[in-house]
C-alpha cells in the first residue's frame, strides 16, 4: 500500500516531498485553541454547525465566528465550543448504536393506517 | 457650505481609515483576524461612500458661481467648468491632498499590529460618541447614516478595547509595543475634537455634535480601557494638529497617490 | 474487526457514495491524500489573496473597492474552511503554515503570476476563479465529508467572484481604446496559465485513477480544460476579445473546441520556483505570520493570565 497521488486539485504541484501532517517538525504548542461554531440562522431555528476556527478565548471565539461565518448575514446568534471538549459517539460501534432504531417503524407516524376522511390528526 | 464641508471631515475620516486598514487584506497575524479587521475596512469604507454621496448631493445643488470656489483640483475645476454633476468617486479620487479633512490621526501608518490597534481604538472611541450624537442631527441624511454607522462602530470599539487589553496585558513584549504605539498615536488625539468653522457652524445649526462634550466620555472610556490593558498616557501633552484644515502629514501624498492613480492616469473613463 | 474488513468496509462505503468523516476508518493513503489536496487547497486561497491584494488601495472607484476587498477577504475566509477541514485529519494549521513556508508545500503555480494592471484583477476573477469554479464544483460532492462541507460553503460564496471579474472585463472591452487595450492584454497573458491550472494531461498523471476511485477526484484534468475552454470561448467572443492561441477551432466532431499546444515547460518551471513571483509570494506569507507572532503570542498570554486569575479568585472565595 504504497501509493502515492500527487496530483489532484488544481493539478499536480509537484509536491512529492510534502510531509504528510502530524510531522512533529514543528513546535505548535502556542497555537490558539480550535473552536466548533454552531450558529442559529435564524430565530426559532436550532443551532447549527458551521465550521471550526481558532481563537485565543472564548469571546475571541464568538467573534471570531462573526466575522467568519456571519459575514453574509447567515446568523442571529452564535454558540462555541472548545473542539477538545466535544465528546462524540464512537463510529465503530455505530451498528449497535443505530441500527436497533431500524425496524422500530411504529415510531413514525406513516406506520399507522388511517381513513383519509380523518382530518386535524 | 459649512454643511458640505462638515460631510467631507467625516467622510475624508472613514475614507482615510478604512484605506489603512485595507492594507492589511492578506498580510493580518493569523487569518480569524485578518478577516474580521477587512470587515472593519469595509465598515468605513461603506460609511465613506454614504457620505459622499450626500456631499456630492449637496454640491451639485450650489450655484454655479459657490461651486468654482471649493476645491483646488484642477480634474475637479475642468469637471465643474463643464457644467457636469459630480458623484462619490469624484470626491475620493479627483481631489488633492489640501481639500482632504480627515485628522491626522486617521493617516498615521499601520506600522505593526500594535499601531494599527491603537490607531483604531482612539478612534473608535472618538467616532462611536460622535455617531450616537450626530442620530440627532437636523440633516436627516446624516442621522440615518449615523444611525447605521452606529451599530458598525460599536462592533468597531468592541474589537479594538479587546486588542488593546489583550495585547497591553499579554506578555512583555507586546506592552513594551503597545505602549509605544499608544505614545505614538496619542499625539494625534487632540485634533479629534478641535472645532473648525464647520464644526461650529453646524452645531448652531442644530446639524453637528458638540465635540468638547463628547471628549469627557472620550477621556473616560480611553482612561478604563488603558487601565485594564496596564497602559498609560505618555507625559507629553503636545497635540499634532491640521488635518481638518487640509494641513496633512507626509503620509496622506503617498496614500492618495495610491488610492488616484487610475483616475488619474486614466481621466474620464468608466470603469 | 481486521484492517482487511476495514478496508472492505471502507470500499463498500466509497461505492455506494457514502461519505467517509472524521473518525471513520480510513486507509493511510487516503487519509494523506487529502490532507495534501485539502492544504494545498487552502494555501492556494490564502497566497491567492495576494496578487489581487495588490490592486485593493488603487482600485479605481469607490464600488470597485469595496467589492475587491470582500472578494479577497472571502477567499481568507475559504482557506480558513478548507485548513479546518484538513485539521479534521490530524495535522494543525501551524504543521501546514510550516510545509508551506518552508517550500515543502506547494499552492497553485497562478498566482506567481504578477498583476500588472487593473485588467488582471477582471481576467483573475473571470479566467482563475473560472477555472477554480470547474474543479470546485465536483468537490462538493466529494468523498470525504468535512472537505465536502467546506466546498459548498466555498462554492456558495464564490459565485459573484467570477461575476465581478466579468463585469470588470466586460466595462473595459466596452471602454476606452486604451481599456479595450488593457482588456485584451491581461487576457493574453492570464489566458495559458489559466489553461495550466488544471495540471498536466491524463497520460502524464497516472494517479489520476486511484483519486478518482476514492471519489476524492470525480473529472480528469483534461475534462475539465476541455469543459472550461469550451464555456470561456463563448464568453470572450461575447465581449469582443480574443483568445490567444492560433489554433483555437470548434471542432464539429468532437463537439468541443481543439486548442494548440501548452508550454508545461512554463509550468513545470514555476512549480519549481521560477514563476515571476514565487519569491515575493512566499515572503509576503512569511512575513505576515513573522510578524504576527508576538501578537498570537501575547493573546494566549492574556488568555491565560485571566484563566488564573479568574481560578484563584474562586478558589479564595471557597
Amino acid at each position: 500500500m504504497n501509493q502515492f497521488i500527487n496530483k489532484n486539485l488544481y493539478g499536480d504541484y509537484g509536491d512529492k516531498e510534502q510531509a504528510t501532517g502530524a510531522s512533529g517538525t514543528h513546535n505548535t504548542a502556542n497555537e490558539w485553541p480550535l473552536w466548533e461554531v454552531f450558529i442559529r440562522s435564524k430565530a426559532g431555528l436550532d443551532h447549527k454547525h458551521a465550521g471550526s476556527l481558532h481563537a485565543a478565548d472564548a469571546k475571541m471565539a464568538v467573534e471570531n465566528a462573526r466575522d467568519v461565518y456571519t459575514r453574509r448575514m447567515e446568523g442571529v446568534s452564535i454558540w462555541v465550543v472548545e473542539s477538545k471538549y466535544v465528546h462524540a459517539s464512537d463510529p465503530f460501534e455505530a451498528a449497535s448504536m443505530y441500527e436497533p432504531a431500524n425496524d422500530k417503524v411504529y415510531r413514525h407516524p406513516t406506520f399507522y393506517n388511517l381513513p383519509d376522511e380523518l382530518t386535524h390528526m | 457650505m459649512n454643511q458640505l464641508t462638515y460631510t467631507l471631515q467625516i467622510a475624508d475620516n472613514a475614507l482615510i481609515l478604512g484605506h489603512r486598514i485595507s492594507e492589511w487584506c492578506g498580510h493580518g497575524p493569523i487569518l480569524e483576524q485578518d478577516i474580521a479587521i477587512t470587515n472593519t475596512s469595509l465598515d468605513h469604507l461603506g460609511q465613506a461612500r454614504s457620505l459622499y454621496q450626500h456631499a456630492a448631493d449637496m454640491f451639485n445643488a450650489l450655484p454655479a458661481e459657490e461651486k468654482k470656489t471649493l476645491f483646488v483640483s484642477a480634474a475637479l475645476q475642468a469637471k465643474i467648468a463643464k457644467d457636469e454633476k459630480i458623484d462619490e468617486d469624484d470626491l475620493a479620487y479627483l481631489r488633492d491632498g489640501w481639500d482632504f479633512r480627515n485628522v491626522l490621526l486617521t493617516e498615521q501608518p499601520n506600522k505593526d499590529w500594535g499601531y494599527t490597534v491603537v490607531r483604531s481604538f482612539f478612534y473608535d472611541a472618538y467616532n462611536f460618541y460622535f455617531y450616537t450624537e450626530l442620530q440627532k442631527s437636523k440633516d436627516t441624511v446624516l442621522a440615518a447614516i449615523a444611525e447605521k454607522s452606529l451599530k458598525e462602530v460599536t462592533y468597531h470599539l468592541r474589537w479594538s478595547s479587546e486588542w488593546m487589553i489583550r495585547l497591553g496585558d499579554g506578555t512583555a513584549e507586546s506592552k513594551a509595543r503597545m505602549q509605544e504605539a499608544v505614545n505614538h498615536n496619542w499625539a494625534y488625539t487632540g485634533e479629534l475634537f478641535e472645532m473648525t468653522t464647520a464644526d461650529k457652524e453646524m452645531l448652531a445649526a442644530g446639524m453637528g455634535v458638540d465635540l468638547n462634550a463628547i471628549k469627557t466620555q472620550w477621556q473616560k472610556r480611553v482612561d478604563a480601557v488603558l487601565e485594564e490593558a496596564t497602559l498609560s498616557i505618555p507625559a507629553n501633552a503636545w497635540m499634532h494638529s491640521g488635518g481638518k484644515e487640509g494641513r496633512h502629514s507626509e503620509h496622506l501624498g503617498y496614500i492618495l497617490t495610491e488610492l488616484q492613480f487610475m483616475q488619474r492616469a486614466y481621466p474620464d473613463m468608466e470603469w | 474487526m481486521t484492517v482487511h474488513s476495514f478496508q472492505e468496509h471502507f470500499d463498500a462505503k466509497i461505492d455506494s457514495e457514502v461519505m467517509i468523516e472524521p473518525r471513520d476508518w480510513m486507509p493511510d493513503d487516503y487519509r494523506k491524500t487529502l490532507i495534501r489536496q485539502i492544504s494545498q487547497h487552502a494555501h492556494s486561497e490564502i497566497v491567492g489573496m495576494l496578487p489581487e491584494g495588490n490592486w485593493i488601495t488603487r482600485a479605481p472607484s469607490l464600488r470597485r473597492k469595496a467589492v475587491l476587498l470582500a472578494k479577497v477577504q472571502d477567499e481568507g475566509g475559504h482557506g480558513l474552511y478548507l485548513y479546518s477541514a484538513a485539521e479534521t485529519l490530524g495535522i494543525t494549521r501551524d504543521e501546514m503554515y510550516d510545509q508551506l513556508h518552508t517550500g515543502k508545500a506547494k499552492y497553485s503555480s497562478i498566482f506567481n503570476y504578477p498583476t500588472i494592471t487593473w485588467a488582471d484583477m477582471g481576467a483573475i476573477g473571470w479566467l482563475v476563479d473560472g477555472a477554480a469554479i470547474m474543479n470546485q464544483v465536483p468537490l462538493c460532492r466529494t468523498s470525504y465529508g468535512p472537505y465536502a462541507r467546506a466546498m459548498v460553503r466555498v462554492c456558495k460564496e464564490e459565485s459573484f467572484h467570477q461575476r465581478q471579474g466579468f463585469e470588470i472585463m466586460m466595462t473595459l472591452a466596452n471602454g476606452t481604446d486604451i481599456q479595450k487595450k488593457m482588456a485584451q492584454d491581461a487576457l493574453n497573458r492570464w489566458w495559458w496559465p489559466s489553461i495550466m491550472m488544471f495540471g498536466p494531461n491524463d497520460a502524464d498523471s497516472p494517479h489520476t485513477a486511484q483519486s478518482m476511485r476514492w471519489r476524492i477526484k470525480r473529472f480528469t484534468n483534461d475534462e475539465l480544460r476541455q469543459k472550461f475552454i469550451d464555456v470561456t470561448v463563448e464568453q470572450a467572443k461575447l465581449i469582443g476579445l480574443t483568445v490567444p492561441d492560433p489554433d483555437l477551432k470548434w471542432n464539429q466532431e468532437r463537439g468541443h473546441y481543439d486548442f494548440g499546444p501548452i508550454n508545461w515547460d512554463e509550468f513545470w518551471n514555476v512549480v519549481k520556483g521560477n514563476g515571476p513571483c514565487n519569491k515575493e509570494r512566499l515572503e509576503a506569507r512569511k512575513n505576515a505570520w513573522e510578524n504576527g507572532a508576538w501578537v498570537r503570542d501575547a493573546a494566549m498570554a492574556y488568555s491565560e493570565k485571566r484563566k488564573a486569575r479568574k481560578e484563584n479568585k474562586e478558589t479564595k472565595a471557597a
